[in-house]
Protein backbone atom coordinates (compact mmCIF):
# COMPACT_ATOMS: atom_id res chain seq x y z
CA UNK A 1 0.00 0.00 0.00
CA UNK A 2 1.59 3.06 -1.25
CA UNK A 3 0.18 6.39 0.92
CA UNK A 4 0.37 9.56 -0.76
CA UNK A 5 0.23 12.64 1.39
CA UNK A 6 -2.87 14.02 -0.24
CA UNK A 7 -4.95 10.73 -0.24
CA UNK A 8 -4.86 7.49 0.57
CA UNK A 9 -5.49 4.03 -1.04
CA UNK A 10 -9.02 3.74 1.44
CA UNK A 11 -10.04 7.39 -0.17
CA UNK A 12 -9.22 6.56 -3.76
CA UNK A 13 -10.78 3.22 -3.77
CA UNK A 14 -14.23 5.52 -2.25
CA UNK A 15 -13.97 7.88 -4.39
CA UNK A 16 -13.21 6.00 -7.66
CA UNK A 17 -16.29 5.41 -9.37
CA UNK A 18 -16.71 8.95 -8.98
CA UNK A 19 -13.40 9.75 -10.17
CA UNK A 20 -14.59 8.10 -13.73
CA UNK A 21 -17.86 10.10 -13.68
CA UNK A 22 -15.78 13.27 -13.78
CA UNK A 23 -17.58 14.17 -10.15
CA UNK A 24 -14.54 14.52 -7.83
CA UNK A 25 -13.34 18.22 -7.30
CA UNK A 26 -10.18 19.20 -8.89
CA UNK A 27 -7.84 19.00 -5.72
CA UNK A 28 -9.09 15.48 -5.25
CA UNK A 29 -8.42 14.58 -8.94
CA UNK A 30 -5.14 16.19 -9.09
CA UNK A 31 -4.16 13.71 -5.74
CA UNK A 32 -5.48 10.90 -7.49
CA UNK A 33 -3.93 11.26 -10.52
CA UNK A 34 -0.62 11.31 -8.62
CA UNK A 35 -1.47 8.40 -6.80
CA UNK A 36 -2.33 5.99 -9.21
CA UNK A 37 0.70 5.78 -10.96
CA UNK A 38 2.81 5.50 -7.84
CA UNK A 39 0.25 2.61 -6.27
CA UNK A 40 -0.06 -0.85 -8.30
CA UNK A 41 -3.42 -1.61 -6.30
CA UNK A 42 -5.24 1.40 -6.92
CA UNK A 43 -4.93 1.54 -10.38
CA UNK A 44 -5.44 -1.95 -11.14
CA UNK A 45 -8.93 -1.39 -9.54
CA UNK A 46 -9.22 1.67 -11.96
CA UNK A 47 -8.16 -0.35 -14.80
CA UNK A 48 -10.71 -2.85 -13.49
CA UNK A 49 -13.53 -0.40 -13.42
CA UNK A 50 -12.75 0.85 -17.05
CA UNK A 51 -12.92 -2.50 -18.19
CA UNK A 52 -16.24 -3.46 -16.22
CA UNK A 53 -17.84 -0.10 -17.66
CA UNK A 54 -16.45 -0.78 -21.70
CA UNK A 55 -17.40 -4.47 -21.81
CA UNK A 56 -21.05 -3.54 -20.25
CA UNK A 57 -21.81 -0.59 -21.95
CA UNK A 58 -20.83 -2.49 -25.14
CA UNK A 59 -24.68 -2.89 -27.12
CA UNK A 60 -23.65 -6.79 -27.56
CA UNK A 61 -24.57 -6.97 -24.03
CA UNK A 62 -28.37 -6.56 -24.99
CA UNK A 63 -29.48 -9.22 -26.88
CA UNK A 64 -33.47 -9.70 -27.32
CA UNK A 65 -35.15 -12.77 -27.44
CA UNK A 66 -35.95 -13.98 -31.01
CA UNK A 67 -38.98 -12.74 -33.05
CA UNK A 68 -38.86 -9.99 -30.35
CA UNK A 69 -38.97 -6.81 -33.11
CA UNK A 70 -41.90 -8.90 -34.67
CA UNK A 71 -44.20 -9.45 -31.75
CA UNK A 72 -43.72 -5.79 -30.90
CA UNK A 73 -44.38 -4.61 -34.28
CA UNK A 74 -47.22 -6.57 -34.40
CA UNK A 75 -48.93 -5.24 -30.78
CA UNK A 76 -48.08 -1.69 -31.59
CA UNK A 77 -49.87 -2.54 -34.84
CA UNK A 78 -52.86 -3.69 -33.19
CA UNK A 79 -53.04 -0.92 -30.40
CA UNK A 80 -52.74 1.87 -32.75
CA UNK A 81 -55.34 0.59 -34.80
CA UNK A 82 -57.23 0.48 -31.69
CA UNK A 83 -57.17 3.95 -30.29
CA UNK A 84 -57.60 5.14 -33.95
CA UNK A 85 -60.74 4.01 -32.93
CA UNK A 86 -61.09 6.46 -30.38
CA UNK A 87 -60.29 9.38 -31.97
CA UNK A 88 -63.20 10.61 -33.84
CA UNK A 89 -60.85 13.16 -36.83
CA UNK A 90 -58.95 9.89 -37.20
CA UNK A 91 -61.82 7.03 -37.89
CA UNK A 92 -62.91 7.72 -41.70
CA UNK A 93 -59.12 7.12 -42.55
CA UNK A 94 -59.03 3.91 -40.46
CA UNK A 95 -59.28 1.00 -42.60
CA UNK A 96 -56.53 2.30 -45.18
CA UNK A 97 -54.26 3.61 -42.26
CA UNK A 98 -54.84 -0.02 -40.35
CA UNK A 99 -53.73 -1.44 -44.51
CA UNK A 100 -50.74 0.71 -44.81
CA UNK A 101 -49.34 -0.06 -41.14
CA UNK A 102 -50.02 -3.95 -42.15
CA UNK A 103 -48.15 -3.46 -45.51
CA UNK A 104 -45.66 -1.25 -43.67
CA UNK A 105 -45.03 -3.74 -41.65
CA UNK A 106 -44.52 -6.27 -44.01
CA UNK A 107 -41.69 -4.38 -45.93
CA UNK A 108 -39.72 -3.04 -43.31
CA UNK A 109 -40.14 -6.60 -41.86
CA UNK A 110 -38.42 -7.61 -45.70
CA UNK A 111 -36.21 -4.45 -45.52
CA UNK A 112 -34.57 -5.65 -42.23
CA UNK A 113 -33.12 -8.81 -43.93
CA UNK A 114 -31.54 -6.83 -46.27
CA UNK A 115 -30.85 -2.92 -45.19
CA UNK A 116 -27.94 -1.58 -43.17
CA UNK A 117 -27.97 0.56 -40.50
CA UNK A 118 -26.34 3.97 -41.49
CA UNK A 119 -24.43 3.89 -38.47
CA UNK A 120 -22.42 1.92 -36.73
CA UNK A 121 -24.24 1.90 -33.86
CA UNK A 122 -27.64 0.70 -34.04
CA UNK A 123 -28.76 2.49 -31.11
CA UNK A 124 -26.40 5.44 -31.28
CA UNK A 125 -27.44 8.49 -29.90
CA UNK A 126 -27.59 11.41 -32.44
CA UNK A 127 -24.68 14.40 -31.04
CA UNK A 128 -26.07 17.79 -31.65
CA UNK A 129 -23.93 21.07 -32.28
CA UNK A 130 -20.65 19.18 -32.97
CA UNK A 131 -17.89 21.44 -34.24
CA UNK A 132 -16.96 19.70 -37.59
CA UNK A 133 -13.59 20.76 -37.04
CA UNK A 134 -12.82 19.59 -33.48
CA UNK A 135 -10.47 16.98 -33.67
CA UNK A 136 -11.39 13.32 -31.96
CA UNK A 137 -10.27 10.25 -32.24
CA UNK A 138 -11.39 6.77 -33.33
CA UNK A 139 -10.05 3.38 -33.01
CA UNK A 140 -9.96 0.15 -34.90
CA UNK A 141 -12.83 -1.83 -34.56
CA UNK A 142 -15.04 0.46 -32.20
CA UNK A 143 -18.19 2.76 -32.89
CA UNK A 144 -17.85 5.89 -31.26
CA UNK A 145 -15.30 8.50 -31.18
CA UNK A 146 -13.74 10.20 -28.59
CA UNK A 147 -12.55 13.46 -27.39
CA UNK A 148 -8.30 12.80 -27.17
CA UNK A 149 -7.80 11.22 -23.51
CA UNK A 150 -11.16 9.77 -22.97
CA UNK A 151 -10.86 7.17 -20.49
CA UNK A 152 -13.23 4.84 -22.72
CA UNK A 153 -11.12 4.54 -25.92
CA UNK A 154 -10.83 1.26 -26.24
CA UNK A 155 -7.59 -0.29 -28.12
CA UNK A 156 -5.97 2.44 -28.00
CA UNK A 157 -2.92 1.24 -30.16
CA UNK A 158 -4.97 1.88 -33.21
CA UNK A 159 -5.84 5.73 -32.33
CA UNK A 160 -6.32 7.75 -35.24
CA UNK A 161 -7.70 10.91 -35.39
CA UNK A 162 -9.51 12.84 -37.28
CA UNK A 163 -12.30 15.95 -37.59
CA UNK A 164 -15.68 15.30 -36.20
CA UNK A 165 -17.16 15.85 -39.55
CA UNK A 166 -15.06 12.62 -40.94
CA UNK A 167 -15.71 10.50 -38.17
CA UNK A 168 -19.54 11.01 -38.44
CA UNK A 169 -19.44 10.55 -42.08
CA UNK A 170 -17.29 7.51 -42.13
CA UNK A 171 -20.97 6.40 -39.22
CA UNK A 172 -19.01 6.48 -35.91
CA UNK A 173 -21.02 7.97 -33.31
CA UNK A 174 -20.14 10.09 -30.69
CA UNK A 175 -19.15 8.85 -27.07
CA UNK A 176 -21.20 9.27 -24.17
CA UNK A 177 -19.62 10.06 -22.32
CA UNK A 178 -16.65 12.57 -23.49
CA UNK A 179 -19.10 13.70 -25.57
CA UNK A 180 -22.49 13.84 -23.70
CA UNK A 181 -22.66 17.97 -23.87
CA UNK A 182 -23.29 17.41 -27.39
CA UNK A 183 -26.11 14.86 -26.45
CA UNK A 184 -29.62 16.02 -25.53
CA UNK A 185 -30.09 16.68 -21.97
CA UNK A 186 -32.90 14.70 -20.52
CA UNK A 187 -35.12 16.42 -18.74
CA UNK A 188 -37.90 13.81 -19.21
CA UNK A 189 -40.06 15.30 -16.13
CA UNK A 190 -42.92 13.18 -14.46
CA UNK A 191 -44.80 11.44 -17.00
CA UNK A 192 -48.39 11.18 -16.24
CA UNK A 193 -48.91 7.66 -18.04
CA UNK A 194 -53.00 7.32 -17.87
CA UNK A 195 -53.05 4.44 -20.37
CA UNK A 196 -56.92 4.11 -21.99
CA UNK A 197 -57.13 0.26 -21.13
CA UNK A 198 -56.83 -0.56 -24.75
CA UNK A 199 -59.07 -3.60 -25.43
CA UNK A 200 -56.21 -6.64 -25.60
CA UNK A 201 -56.89 -8.45 -28.67
CA UNK A 202 -53.24 -9.53 -28.36
CA UNK A 203 -54.88 -13.22 -27.91
CA UNK A 204 -54.06 -15.00 -31.90
CA UNK A 205 -52.00 -17.82 -31.95
CA UNK A 206 -49.45 -16.41 -34.23
CA UNK A 207 -47.75 -14.63 -30.94
CA UNK A 208 -48.00 -17.71 -29.38
CA UNK A 209 -46.52 -19.57 -31.68
CA UNK A 210 -43.89 -17.16 -31.89
CA UNK A 211 -42.96 -17.35 -28.30
CA UNK A 212 -42.82 -21.04 -28.19
CA UNK A 213 -39.74 -21.07 -31.19
CA UNK B 1 -39.88 8.78 -49.18
CA UNK B 2 -38.63 12.33 -48.29
CA UNK B 3 -37.00 12.09 -45.05
CA UNK B 4 -34.31 9.88 -46.49
CA UNK B 5 -33.21 12.63 -48.46
CA UNK B 6 -31.96 14.62 -45.41
CA UNK B 7 -28.54 15.43 -45.33
CA UNK B 8 -27.16 12.31 -46.41
CA UNK B 9 -23.88 13.38 -46.22
CA UNK B 10 -23.98 13.74 -42.97
CA UNK B 11 -25.87 10.33 -40.82
CA UNK B 12 -25.35 11.85 -37.44
CA UNK B 13 -27.08 14.80 -38.18
CA UNK B 14 -29.20 13.51 -40.42
CA UNK B 15 -30.17 10.87 -37.66
CA UNK B 16 -31.00 13.32 -35.27
CA UNK B 17 -33.20 15.34 -37.50
CA UNK B 18 -35.09 11.98 -38.94
CA UNK B 19 -35.67 11.12 -35.34
CA UNK B 20 -37.56 14.71 -34.80
CA UNK B 21 -39.21 14.73 -37.85
CA UNK B 22 -40.56 11.35 -36.84
CA UNK B 23 -41.73 12.46 -33.42
CA UNK B 24 -43.42 15.55 -35.17
CA UNK B 25 -45.27 13.49 -37.55
CA UNK B 26 -46.07 10.75 -34.87
CA UNK B 27 -47.47 13.99 -32.47
CA UNK B 28 -49.49 14.95 -35.84
CA UNK B 29 -51.40 11.90 -35.71
CA UNK B 30 -48.64 10.02 -38.13
CA UNK B 31 -49.18 6.58 -35.79
CA UNK B 32 -48.09 3.89 -38.62
CA UNK B 33 -44.65 5.87 -37.74
CA UNK B 34 -44.41 4.85 -34.13
CA UNK B 35 -42.79 1.82 -34.76
CA UNK B 36 -39.92 2.90 -37.11
CA UNK B 37 -39.32 5.98 -34.18
CA UNK B 38 -38.68 3.39 -30.86
CA UNK B 39 -37.38 0.40 -33.26
CA UNK B 40 -33.89 1.85 -32.66
CA UNK B 41 -34.06 1.68 -28.88
CA UNK B 42 -36.14 -1.66 -28.51
CA UNK B 43 -32.89 -3.49 -27.10
CA UNK B 44 -32.69 -0.76 -24.65
CA UNK B 45 -36.54 -0.76 -23.67
CA UNK B 46 -35.80 -4.40 -23.58
CA UNK B 47 -32.71 -4.83 -21.08
CA UNK B 48 -34.16 -1.89 -18.85
CA UNK B 49 -37.52 -3.85 -18.26
CA UNK B 50 -35.05 -7.24 -17.61
CA UNK B 51 -33.12 -5.57 -15.18
CA UNK B 52 -35.83 -5.00 -12.91
CA UNK B 53 -37.96 -8.13 -13.53
CA UNK B 54 -35.28 -10.81 -14.22
CA UNK B 55 -37.66 -12.80 -16.24
CA UNK B 56 -37.49 -12.64 -20.62
CA UNK B 57 -41.41 -13.09 -20.51
CA UNK B 58 -42.45 -10.19 -18.13
CA UNK B 59 -39.63 -8.21 -19.02
CA UNK B 60 -41.05 -8.17 -23.30
CA UNK B 61 -44.64 -7.64 -21.87
CA UNK B 62 -43.16 -4.77 -20.25
CA UNK B 63 -41.18 -3.28 -22.79
CA UNK B 64 -44.28 -3.65 -24.65
CA UNK B 65 -46.45 -1.78 -22.49
CA UNK B 66 -43.97 0.47 -21.89
CA UNK B 67 -43.78 1.28 -25.60
CA UNK B 68 -47.78 1.54 -25.84
CA UNK B 69 -47.72 4.17 -23.13
CA UNK B 70 -44.63 6.26 -24.85
CA UNK B 71 -47.59 5.62 -28.21
CA UNK B 72 -50.76 7.08 -25.91
CA UNK B 73 -48.57 9.87 -24.37
CA UNK B 74 -46.02 10.79 -27.53
CA UNK B 75 -47.54 14.24 -27.42
CA UNK B 76 -45.98 14.74 -24.10
CA UNK B 77 -42.50 14.37 -25.26
CA UNK B 78 -40.83 17.85 -25.41
CA UNK B 79 -38.02 18.11 -27.71
CA UNK B 80 -35.77 19.55 -25.21
CA UNK B 81 -35.65 15.75 -24.16
CA UNK B 82 -33.48 12.98 -25.44
CA UNK B 83 -36.33 10.52 -26.62
CA UNK B 84 -34.26 7.69 -25.76
CA UNK B 85 -33.90 8.68 -22.22
CA UNK B 86 -37.85 9.41 -22.32
CA UNK B 87 -38.65 6.01 -23.57
CA UNK B 88 -36.55 4.08 -20.66
CA UNK B 89 -37.77 6.58 -18.06
CA UNK B 90 -41.59 5.44 -19.16
CA UNK B 91 -39.94 1.77 -19.18
CA UNK B 92 -38.48 1.58 -16.07
CA UNK B 93 -42.09 2.99 -14.24
CA UNK B 94 -43.61 0.40 -16.24
CA UNK B 95 -41.48 -2.41 -14.86
CA UNK B 96 -41.40 -1.17 -11.27
CA UNK B 97 -44.66 -1.13 -11.19
CA UNK B 98 -45.19 -4.46 -12.43
CA UNK B 99 -42.96 -5.77 -9.61
CA UNK B 100 -44.84 -4.00 -6.97
CA UNK B 101 -48.05 -5.51 -8.26
CA UNK B 102 -46.83 -8.57 -8.43
CA UNK B 103 -45.02 -8.69 -5.29
CA UNK B 104 -47.30 -8.98 -2.48
CA UNK B 105 -44.63 -9.77 -0.44
CA UNK B 106 -41.63 -8.02 -0.89
CA UNK B 107 -38.77 -10.98 -0.93
CA UNK B 108 -36.22 -8.72 -2.28
CA UNK B 109 -34.58 -4.99 -0.58
CA UNK B 110 -35.80 -5.78 3.34
CA UNK B 111 -31.62 -4.81 3.92
CA UNK B 112 -31.46 -2.10 1.39
CA UNK B 113 -30.52 0.77 3.87
CA UNK B 114 -28.22 -1.58 5.44
CA UNK B 115 -25.12 -2.38 3.61
CA UNK B 116 -24.31 0.77 2.10
CA UNK B 117 -22.48 2.26 4.93
CA UNK B 118 -20.18 -0.17 4.89
CA UNK B 119 -17.23 -0.55 2.80
CA UNK B 120 -16.31 -3.09 0.10
CA UNK B 121 -13.20 -4.35 0.32
CA UNK B 122 -12.02 -4.89 -3.72
CA UNK B 123 -9.92 -7.92 -3.92
CA UNK B 124 -6.22 -7.69 -4.52
CA UNK B 125 -4.73 -8.26 -7.72
CA UNK B 126 -0.66 -7.17 -8.52
CA UNK B 127 -2.14 -6.06 -12.47
CA UNK B 128 -5.40 -6.02 -14.43
CA UNK B 129 -5.78 -8.27 -17.14
CA UNK B 130 -8.18 -6.67 -19.65
CA UNK B 131 -10.66 -8.36 -21.16
CA UNK B 132 -11.18 -7.52 -24.57
CA UNK B 133 -14.07 -6.06 -25.97
CA UNK B 134 -13.73 -8.63 -29.16
CA UNK B 135 -14.70 -11.56 -26.37
CA UNK B 136 -18.41 -10.24 -26.49
CA UNK B 137 -18.63 -11.89 -29.54
CA UNK B 138 -18.91 -15.23 -27.97
CA UNK B 139 -22.44 -16.22 -26.46
CA UNK B 140 -20.70 -17.49 -23.41
CA UNK B 141 -19.35 -14.79 -22.87
CA UNK B 142 -22.05 -12.42 -22.93
CA UNK B 143 -24.11 -14.82 -20.62
CA UNK B 144 -20.96 -15.01 -18.12
CA UNK B 145 -21.14 -11.49 -18.09
CA UNK B 146 -24.97 -11.98 -17.37
CA UNK B 147 -24.86 -13.91 -14.84
CA UNK B 148 -22.39 -12.07 -13.10
CA UNK B 149 -24.78 -9.15 -12.87
CA UNK B 150 -27.13 -11.16 -12.46
CA UNK B 151 -25.86 -12.28 -8.91
CA UNK B 152 -25.13 -8.41 -7.83
CA UNK B 153 -27.99 -7.27 -5.27
CA UNK B 154 -31.33 -5.70 -6.80
CA UNK B 155 -30.28 -2.43 -5.97
CA UNK B 156 -26.72 -2.44 -7.03
CA UNK B 157 -27.59 -4.11 -10.18
CA UNK B 158 -30.70 -1.61 -11.18
CA UNK B 159 -28.55 1.50 -11.02
CA UNK B 160 -25.35 -0.27 -12.45
CA UNK B 161 -27.43 -1.25 -15.73
CA UNK B 162 -29.33 2.70 -15.82
CA UNK B 163 -26.16 4.52 -15.88
CA UNK B 164 -23.66 2.23 -17.51
CA UNK B 165 -25.44 0.12 -19.94
CA UNK B 166 -28.60 2.12 -20.62
CA UNK B 167 -26.45 5.83 -20.23
CA UNK B 168 -28.50 7.63 -18.21
CA UNK B 169 -26.98 9.98 -16.10
CA UNK B 170 -26.61 10.41 -12.34
CA UNK B 171 -29.31 12.47 -11.66
CA UNK B 172 -31.19 10.32 -14.41
CA UNK B 173 -30.97 7.06 -12.67
CA UNK B 174 -31.86 8.64 -9.95
CA UNK B 175 -35.35 10.17 -10.86
CA UNK B 176 -35.56 6.73 -12.36
CA UNK B 177 -35.20 4.48 -8.94
CA UNK B 178 -36.66 7.17 -7.19
CA UNK B 179 -33.43 7.48 -4.79
CA UNK B 180 -30.83 10.09 -4.23
CA UNK B 181 -27.87 11.18 -5.76
CA UNK B 182 -26.18 9.87 -3.26
CA UNK B 183 -27.46 6.40 -2.79
CA UNK B 184 -27.17 5.95 -6.84
CA UNK B 185 -23.30 6.89 -6.26
CA UNK B 186 -22.75 4.49 -3.30
CA UNK B 187 -24.41 1.96 -5.15
CA UNK B 188 -22.80 2.55 -8.44
CA UNK B 189 -19.20 2.20 -7.00
CA UNK B 190 -20.32 -1.23 -5.02
CA UNK B 191 -21.77 -2.35 -8.32
CA UNK B 192 -18.42 -1.85 -10.36
CA UNK B 193 -16.25 -3.30 -8.00
CA UNK B 194 -18.41 -6.07 -7.37
CA UNK B 195 -18.39 -6.75 -11.01
CA UNK B 196 -14.24 -6.61 -11.45
CA UNK B 197 -14.13 -8.72 -9.23
CA UNK B 198 -16.64 -11.55 -10.37
CA UNK B 199 -15.16 -10.68 -13.58
CA UNK B 200 -11.59 -11.54 -12.45
CA UNK B 201 -12.67 -14.88 -11.31
CA UNK B 202 -13.92 -15.16 -14.44
CA UNK B 203 -10.84 -14.65 -15.87
CA UNK B 204 -9.17 -17.27 -13.27
CA UNK B 205 -11.98 -20.21 -14.44
CA UNK B 206 -11.28 -19.06 -18.33
CA UNK B 207 -13.84 -17.38 -19.63
CA UNK B 208 -11.91 -14.60 -21.84
CA UNK B 209 -8.46 -16.69 -21.89
CA UNK B 210 -9.13 -17.79 -25.81
CA UNK B 211 -10.87 -15.92 -28.67
CA UNK B 212 -12.18 -17.90 -31.48
CA UNK B 213 -10.65 -16.94 -33.76
CA UNK B 214 -9.28 -13.41 -35.41
CA UNK B 215 -10.98 -11.53 -37.37
CA UNK B 216 -10.91 -12.52 -41.34
CA UNK B 217 -9.58 -15.74 -40.15
CA UNK B 218 -11.78 -18.74 -40.61
CA UNK B 219 -12.06 -21.30 -37.77
CA UNK B 220 -11.45 -24.22 -40.15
Amino acid sequence: MVNNEAVNCERVCREISNYLEGEVDAALRSAMDQHFPACQRCSSVLEGMRNVIRLYSDERMMEVPAGFGRRLEKKLAQNVRVHGTRWSTWSAWLVPVAALVLFAGGLRLANSLTAAPPLKSEHAQPGEGIPPDMLVVVTSGAKVFHAAGCDFIHNKQTERTLTAKQAMREGYVPCLRCMREYLHTAVAGHLALEVEAAAETDTDEDNMQERGQ
Amino acid sequence: MAEANILLHNPEQASTMREQDLIARVQRGRNELFYELVRPYERRVYAAALAILRNETDAEDAAQEAMLKAFVNIRQFRAEARFSTWLIQITINEALMRRRRERTVVMEGIDDRRDEESDYVPRDFADWREIPSESLERKEVRQKLADALATLDRKYREVFVLRDMEQLNIQETAEALGISVASVKTRLLRARLMLRDLLAAGWEQGWFSRLPFEKGNKPW
